[in-house]
């Protein structure tokens, strides 16, 4: 299934966009998700740490994304 | 309503956010103001450009505020933070806290601009002379 992925901060440079496609299995969780983005865009990896939102929240490892999803890769917090 | 949280794209108003948070039962307020910093690890900053993630963002401050007024006798509390290019001297946060007795108003309101720090998807990027950088994103 394809979901769409909002980048934000350093992100958005790493993907040279503020909203990529990604396609993945149907039943893919957010560690899946963070997997394959990191074998496409290894400079994610150098990154001092990322979380996933999924609809506005922080997401954990094992939850299951899904193609309705508004899904986002959150790099380190610097506000304030 | 005690609680006020905002985003904003232009210059902040400290003096509407006090007038917000004081009320005839408040015994103090206390007033976290964000301002931006000349330089960084001794060099020269140029500008901040702060980005946020709207809508998430403002779901966990209101997040921080509603734990606020649940850990501390609190009466209003106010975070309003700016986004855009900020220059030196400029206000990107502020945070007011109302409450009966002064020992509260301060408690909540350091914990509200630490708590903001490390969960709020705001993010602020230095420029310096010779190049940007996005704060903390490296190790």
């Amino acid at each position: 299934m394809k979901v769409n992925i909002l980048a934000f901060g350093i992100v958005k440079d790493i993907f040279s966009k503020s909203i990529i496609e990604v396609d993945v299995t149907d039943t893919a969780t957010v560690a899946i998700l963070k997997t394959q983005l990191e074998e496409k865009y290894p400079r994610l990896k150098q990154l001092s740490s990322y979380m996933v939102a999924v609809n506005n929240e922080y997401a954990w490892q094992e939850q299951l994304i899904d193609t309705r999803d508004e899904i986002a890769i959150i790099p380190p917090v610097s506000g304030g | 309503m005690n609680i006020d949280i905002k985003i904003l794209n232009e210059p902040l108003n400290i003096q509407s956010c006090i007038d917000w948070v004081m009320g005839p039962e408040c015994g103090g307020i206390d007033v976290f103001i964000g301002t931006v910093r000349n330089a960084t690890k001794g060099k020269t900053v140029v500008q901040l450009e702060f980005e946020a993630y709207e809508a998430m963002a403002l779901l966990e401050m209101k997040k921080i505020a509603e734990d606020v007024l649940q850990k501390w006798p609190v009466q209003k509390i106010l975070i309003h933070h700016r986004t855009g290019v900020l220059n030196i001297g400029e206000v990107p946060v502020v945070i007011a806290v109302a409450a009966a007795h002064r020992s509260a108003a301060f408690e909540a309101c350091r914990y509200t601009i630490d708590t903001l720090k490390q969960s709020v998807p705001i993010w602020k990027k230095e420029v310096f002379e010779d190049g940007e950088v996005w704060v903390a994103a490296h190790p």
